[in-house]
């Protein structure tokens, strides 16, 4: 286990001197990661994330419970740690704003004494993968968000961590970025070396990166599985669209159908069906025989969809 | 080992300074005149008197002389440590935690300005000219002490500041508190502490030992027993307080952080 965590928590004391109160960021996590595992970290603003991150990485101590990561306590052993880690901030960074790109990932190879030869191969891989050559000399002042985020998870790597943790990595990227860092720490991820641990409010993120979900709320893991069983167990309405040769009144009362929207005067109908109650095929046979079809289209419910009605539950 | 990245990182620093040589002259060139515009104010003062607390002019400027190199070394070194409120609300003291090295040696190597060498020059110009002028008798001891006293009077000055700075990690405003600690040592040992009340002289003496940047030297350097009686090994001692001091700050600087991961901000 990479990750090990016994009911973690974490209490913070806001406010002023007179009015002092207590809240608890972290309740109760507990939680395994294996090596090699991606695991999504979901979660609305303020249930804990970025705090249970702090406490992985060492950055806050636990109010109470226990962690270990890579095998360390996080705190007391804080610098062994962070050889061993990686930990990228969407909001932060760990690059020096008035070098050159290439000298912030110098001085990093030097911090984490990597021997010259794994560097320049480390690097070169990093380079070619995330097209960064054509901004390698350039000020990290002077990138763009998208180019300074492909630095920053760099810069996490040069070390070749064991865990890598990401929190909003892709907050702010154009689809371009987006795209071209998660396939980067997909491929990362699929060689088996690395271990991801990412939180974000993307979701499509999570769904190109991670097998696994956690989602806490509140300070407590409320759903802790793998994204399929997720999908089947909480899967929200699927929905059938069909679009027909003749304009026809509203498809109701078809087995299982739940709603219909009605577009274009009638002529496309939308069809939301409880997946339990029948299937995408007997709808299609349903529909066939009040109405002739010219298309059928099938969409999955999104994982945005999913975690809202976990978090409704 | 650890050694050479804080200078690869405190050479990056500088490179970078230096990558606008105009700008970087002129701010040299300011905290040079910053620095020496303390000394009009001496010669000023003794445009009115003849002695201040028991000493001549001379003897008031290689005070200033040793109190302004050490100050000037002092902030070259770990004056960036007043930026430490600024870390810590960016969050970028987190990034620190995230690496393998220590806090407070990654956050001197952060930001070195390079430009308070001007300062430094300012003050071993004035101590310079005070030891040329002042007729010392030099003893093999003495011009050990003339050569080391601003260093050791750095480090002391340094313990001081990181003490105090740390503060931050249980202040949110704490920057005033350090702030009056770091500018106000400038001032307070710039002087012969004899013009003080006794309540702030035995406190420069034995809590925060502003006496030993450049009085005690001082006094070792002109061959003169203490005006108050105190005792000649004070003096000779700024190297111990030095070492104590630097041991106090680095508990408070570690208790510090503790105290950091323990309440985030």
């Amino acid at each position: 286990m990479i990750i090990q965590t016994e009911a973690l928590r974490r209490e913070f004391l806001v406010g002023t001197r007179l009015r002092r109160r207590r809240v608890t960021a972290v309740e109760d996590v507990t939680l395994t990661v294996a090596r090699g595992e991606a695991v999504g970290f979901l979660g609305p603003n303020g249930a804990g994330k970025s705090t249970t991150i702090k406490m992985l990485t060492g950055v806050l101590v636990p109010t109470s419970g226990r962690a270990r990561v890579c095998g360390l306590d996080p705190v007391r052993e804080r610098r062994e740690l962070a050889r061993r880690i990686g930990v990228v901030f969407g909001q932060r960074s760990q690059l020096w704003w008035d070098l050159p790109l290439v000298e912030s990932f110098d001085l990093h190879g030097a911090i984490h004494r990597v021997p010259a030869a794994r560097y320049r191969e480390r690097l070169d891989e990093c380079v070619e993968l995330l097209d960064m050559g054509g901004f390698l000399r350039t000020p990290v002042r002077q990138l763009s968000l998208g180019q300074r985020m492909r630095g920053e998870v760099t810069a996490a790597l040069l070390h070749s961590p064991e865990l890598l943790v990401l929190d909003e990595p892709t907050i702010g990227l154009d689809l371009t970025s987006k795209e071209r860092l998660r396939s980067f720490l997909s491929e990362v991820n699929a060689r088996g070396d690395v271990t991801l641990l990412l939180t974000t409010h993307d979701l499509p993120d999570v769904e190109r990166l991670c097998r696994r979900v956690v989602v806490i709320d509140q300070g407590r893991v409320l759903v802790d599985d793998e994204l399929a069983v997720l999908r089947q167990q909480f899967a929200g309405h699927r929905t059938l669209v069909v679009e027909l040769m003749e304009p026809a009144p509203p498809l109701l009362g078809l087995t299982g159908v739940v709603d219909v929207t009605v577009e274009a005067q009638g002529l496309r109908q939308r069809l939301e069906f409880a997946p339990g109650a029948t299937t995408a095929a007997e709808l299609i046979a349903a529909v066939a025989r009040h109405v002739e079809l010219r298309d059928v289209s099938v969409f999955e419910p999104s994982i945005e969809d999913l975690v809202r009605t976990i978090y409704l539950r | 080992m650890a050694e050479r990245i804080y200078f690869r990182i405190v050479g990056s620093r500088i490179r970078s300074q230096l990558a606008y040589p105009a700008s970087f002259a002129l701010d040299v060139v300011a905290q040079f005149f910053g620095q020496g515009i303390e000394l009009v104010v001496i010669l000023v003062v003794f445009t009115q008197v003849s002695t201040l607390g028991g000493f001549s002019a001379a003897e008031v400027v290689l005070i200033y002389g040793l109190a302004a190199t050490a100050f000037g070394l002092a902030d070259l070194s770990v004056g960036q440590v007043e930026e430490l409120p600024t870390y810590i609300r960016t969050g970028e003291f987190d990034v620190m935690l995230l690496r393998p090295l220590g806090t407070l040696a990654q956050l001197l190597s952060a930001d070195v300005a390079l430009k308070r060498v001007g300062r430094v020059a300012a003050g071993l110009g004035v101590l310079g000219w005070s030891l040329a002028t002042l007729d010392l008798e030099w003893t093999p001891a003495r011009v050990v002490l003339a050569v080391t006293a601003p260093v050791v009077g750095a480090v002391v000055l340094a313990a001081m500041w990181v003490a105090a700075n740390a503060v931050s990690f249980w202040l949110v405003d704490g920057r005033e508190v350090a702030n009056s600690v770091t500018y106000g040592s400038n001032f307070s040992t710039s002087y012969p502490i004899t013009i003080y009340g006794p309540w702030l002289r035995r406190m420069m003496c034995y809590v925060v030992p502003g006496a030993f940047v450049a009085y005690f030297p001082a006094l070792a350097l002109l061959g003169r027993p203490d005006p108050l009686g105190l005792p000649e090994a004070l003096q000779w001692s700024s190297p111990l307080v030095a070492a104590i001091a630097v041991t106090g700050a680095r508990l408070v600087w570690r208790t510090g952080v503790r105290h950091y991961q323990g309440t985030g901000s």
